[in-house]
């Protein structure tokens, strides 16, 4: 069983402030940390592996240098190799171009580490929250994919996930190498040990650059291989009080709420 | 000179920091009010490695520094002082002693279990009349030939009720006072061994500790740890290490009162203004801090003089001296600061409190510690 994780490095939103003057994300003195969703991502992996001693887990990160911290935070947990892919080239990629880049990186790493039979992501990072670049890695390496996992087993030649629907839970099976993207389950992830802790802290991480990755086309990457572009970035104006209608019977509630909105010429 | 830890040191204790403040500070209130000893954080711990942190790796410790270890007391201390109790009374306290002076059959047996954190490990010196005066110990050994048969019993042994292993002293011959006490290695199903009544205590009210009793307990030849005759060197040695553990403690209980006092004077007003405004209070916590402060590099000295194979028995003496003192007077004071609400078991300041007392009481009371100290100083 050859597992690989998607990892993305990410500023611990519940420590940011928004400056109030330019009304932009204060960025320095937030800590850096591995995505949350790609954490569960990496314990569901553990987890395989807990029954399968001698399944491998490798995990992948675009990113600047410094996501090589994010790196070994996944090896002081429970991952066996690591790489980042990182190259100036890639500045600026939307998710279209960032998936596109970590599909080919993924050819690269499979050459050296051999063919992966899961791609485990997290649902979405907890900074863009745009839940794309897992299914999008799974359609440019046309992979099944399952999205929004729970708990993921190995069954032959096929991974079964439980995927978390409104109404419960659905219980699906892709035949693998598949892509399966995870949501926070009823569990937390296991914490690092001292050894492996002192083993990450020693592992060399190497990096692939795009001179690494011979079948890339560049023009799908960065800034001029994104389609989206941002805009501009704001903070939404605060919703101010708003009228609480709490009649004592629904009959009377709505009848309040049909005068509101009459009153305002809404309806 | 140096006063930072090592960044994998720092790396263990921010691993260590992350790990209390989702598993150990939510449930030390809890295990306080009801006596219950947190075993399921021992077997956390152990499966990071914490519980035998400064033993090499070949016995199944993590191969850390002392340094390092003494940093693990102090952080475990902050969040919850029972769970920084059962880590050094096993480690500093069982550990060490065989560590130190077990054969290689013994530490192959006894310590890789123990530093894996498989197994938790206690200390059995204190009896009902042996208390600072050790050397009054009444349990007995008796030679049988093939085996040793111990008479007797132990008080106030924390670990007691869930350690699979004890270090336990006893009286191999009467006439030599001192010089006629031996240690053993005690497994909890020996036959003749059981543990007794828990204590109801003040503080550290989660920590389990019991009374130890042995009726013709039958101990193996080969569980003799260290000389004949020379266990009273063995307790004071070990006791010595121990010491360093314990002012940590101290360290991590007076720090987490200051902090939570910073905290909580910083949101509570009077007078129309927050509390922390008041001279009284800035000065007070001010004054508190550098204390714990100077304790800290007091018990920081010890320990890299106890890594560095120096002469650290003053030291440690000193530290832990110094340092409990600080924890009882800053926790005193931080509740004050709190006022009635810091009175209550709303707030974890009572508990600090009571936490900080028995500092300056187990593995040596103050008293000792000055008798140590002066000692050390030709004093006589």
């Amino acid at each position: 069983m050859n597992m690989l994780v998607c990892v993305k490095q990410v500023p611990d939103t519940t420590e940011i402030k928004i400056d109030p003057v330019k009304n932009t994300l204060i960025r320095e003195g937030v800590p850096s940390i591995v995505n949350p969703f790609d954490g569960y991502a990496l314990e569901a992996a553990a987890r395989i592996k807990d029954k399968d001693p001698s399944a491998k887990i490798v995990v992948l990160s675009m990113g600047p240098e410094q996501a090589k911290a994010a790196l070994k935070e996944c090896l002081a947990i429970a991952a066996d190799k690591a790489y980042l892919v990182s190259d100036r080239a890639f500045g600026g990629s939307d998710t279209l171009a960032t998936s596109y880049i970590i599909s080919e990186t993924i050819k690269k790493v499979e050459e050296l580490e051999g063919k992966f039979d899961v791609i485990f992501c997290g649902k979405q990072a907890i900074d863009g929250d745009t839940a794309q670049v897992g299914p999008e890695i799974a359609e440019h390496l046309n992979y099944p994919q399952v999205t929004y996992g729970l708990e993921a087993e190995v069954d032959g030649d096929v991974i079964k996930v439980k995927k978390e629907v409104e109404e419960g839970v659905e219980v699906i099976a892709a035949k693998m190498p598949a892509v399966v993207t995870f949501t926070k389950p009823a569990w937390d992830p296991r914490y690092p040990t001292i050894k492996r802790k002192m083993a990450a802290n020693r592992a060399e991480i190497p990096t692939l650059t795009a001179a690494d990755l011979p079948t890339i086309d560049l023009t799908h990457a960065g800034l001029k291989g994104s389609p989206t572009k941002v805009k501009k970035t704001f903070v939404p104006q605060k919703k101010t009080g708003g009228v609480k209608i709490k009649e004592e019977t629904a009959e009377d509630s709505a009848k309040k709420l049909f005068q509101l909105l009459s009153d305002a010429s809404i309806i | 000179m140096n006063f930072h830890f090592t960044p994998d040191e720092q790396d263990v204790l921010d691993m260590l920091h992350d790990f209390c403040v989702k598993e150990v500070a939510p449930i030390a209130a809890e295990i306080d009010e009801t006596e219950r000893f947190p075993e399921e954080t021992w077997h956390k711990l152990a499966e990071m490695g914490m519980m035998g942190v400064a033993y090499p790796e070949e016995y199944g410790g993590a191969g850390l520094s002392y340094v390092n270890y003494i940093g693990v007391c102090e952080e475990l201390a902050k969040h919850c002082a029972t769970t920084s109790v059962m880590v050094s009374a096993h480690s500093s306290l069982c550990c060490w002693p065989i560590a130190e002076y077990g054969t290689e059959e013994q530490k192959q047996k006894y310590l890789t279990k123990l530093a894996s954190g498989e197994w938790l490990g206690a200390f059995g010196l204190t009896e009902p009349g042996a208390g600072t005066d050790a050397a009054m110990q009444k349990t007995v050994a008796e030679d049988k030939g093939d085996h040793w048969v111990l008479n007797g019993s132990k008080i106030f042994i924390t670990n007691a009720g869930f350690a699979n292993v004890f270090v336990v002293f006893a009286m191999t011959d009467k006439s030599l006072g001192t010089k006629g006490i031996s240690a053993f290695i005690v497994e909890k199903d020996f036959p003749g061994f059981k543990v007794g009544a828990h204590e109801k205590k003040m503080g550290i009210r989660g920590s389990s500790t019991c009374e130890l009793v042995f009726e013709d307990c039958i101990v193996p030849k080969e569980n003799l740890l260290g000389e004949l005759n020379k266990g009273f060197k063995v307790a004071m040695t070990t006791l010595d290490g121990g010491r360093i553990g314990i002012g940590a403690q101290a360290l991590g209980i007076a720090q987490a009162a200051i902090d939570d006092t910073v905290k909580y004077t910083k949101e509570r007003v009077q007078f129309g203004k927050r509390i922390s405004q008041f001279q009284n209070t800035q000065f007070q916590l001010a004054d508190m801090q550098a204390k714990v402060d100077a304790a800290r590099l007091l018990i920081y000295r010890a320990a890299q003089a106890k890594q560095d194979h120096e002469p650290y028995s003053h030291l440690a003496a000193m530290g832990k001296l110094y340092a409990s003192e600080a924890a009882s007077d800053v926790t005193r004071r931080c509740l004050q600061l709190v006022g009635g609400y810091g009175y209550t078991r709303e707030y974890p300041f009572e508990r600090y409190m009571r936490d900080a007392k028995i500092t300056e009481i187990y593995e040596g009371t103050s008293e000792v510690q000055r008798m140590v100290i002066s000692g050390w100083m030709g004093v006589k």
